[in-house]
């Protein structure tokens, strides 16, 4: 299939990012790149300078909200994807309302609690709507460990299941961009499979 | 019994085992984790009432921070 064919395909879509940091901006940047028709992005934060380490941002935008930054950078990338920018804060009752009309979700919150919310709110309230988790991605090297795995049709899993972040293992740019990279890689695949739209 | 945890076979020597024990007895305590019994979340807080049967497909699904 040529790129330009598949880039036709992919713009009917929709998908919904949790989080605009490390995995959500790289994600977003590479879906964008793709051709996805639309993204609907959600991050309360603002850019700092520690984000720059992995976080497809830069310097002149520290400071600014992560979501209207990363709407600004795709529309430099591919000016044909609609990103639709949310900065409020997600929980159990806007979930449902932020993605609603989504293809996919991609989970990319930073807390293991707030991806533990995430799943149970996108699988019990959005039935139906496969999801992308990234789940360890911390430290460096250890490429062998990094998995991916498909629990169910609508459940995913990109990382290696296994490393936390914390002060002597951050998250950096390498290995959270190979599980950005791979979340997108499985939205891709989901939704070259989908073909009755 | 047998299930399917995570893809592969175990085996237990009771049946109808309650998902907290399955999780001791696999030794899968202390982490944040996510379950799902034949493709259907389980809540935390039914861990002690859900029962997993033979045959049954489980996945455990592991939650790390960093994002």
């Amino acid at each position: 299939m040529k790129f330009s064919e598949i880039k036709d395909h992919l713009s009917q879509f929709r998908i919904g990012i949790a989080g605009a940091g490390g995995l959500g901006s790289n994600c977003a940047v590479a879906l964008a790149r793709s051709g996805i028709g639309t993204l609907v992005i959600s991050d309360f934060d603002i850019i700092e300078p520690a984000n720059l380490n992995r976080q497809y941002f830069f310097v002149n935008q520290i400071g600014m909200l992560k979501s209207v930054a990363l709407k600004e950078n795709i529309a430099r990338v591919n000016p044909d994807t609609t990103v639709i920018a949310h900065t409020e804060r997600l929980n159990e009752s806007n979930i449902p309302e932020i993605f609603a009309g989504c293809d996919i979700v991609v989970e990319a919150f930073d807390r293991d609690d707030m991806k533990e919310m995430l799943i149970g709110t996108v699988q019990t309230r959005m039935p139906g709507i496969p999801l992308i988790i990234g789940s360890g991605v911390a430290g460096w090297g250890k490429n062998e460990k990094i998995r991916y795995r498909k629990i169910d049709d609508t459940l995913y899993v990109c990382g290696d299941e296994s490393t936390s972040a914390d002060a002597d293992q951050p998250p950096m740019a390498p290995r959270v961009g190979i599980v950005a990279n791979m979340q997108a890689n499985t939205a891709i695949e989901i939704l070259m499979h989908n073909k009755h739209l | 019994m047998k299930i399917s945890l995570n893809n592969r076979e175990v085996e237990f020597d009771k049946d109808n085992l309650s998902v907290n024990e399955i999780l001791e007895l696999k030794k899968l305590s202390f982490r944040m984790r996510v379950i799902k019994i034949n493709g259907v979340l389980i809540p935390k807080d039914r861990y002690d009432s859900t029962i997993v049967k033979d045959g049954d497909n489980v996945q455990v699904l592991y939650l790390m921070s960093g994002g």
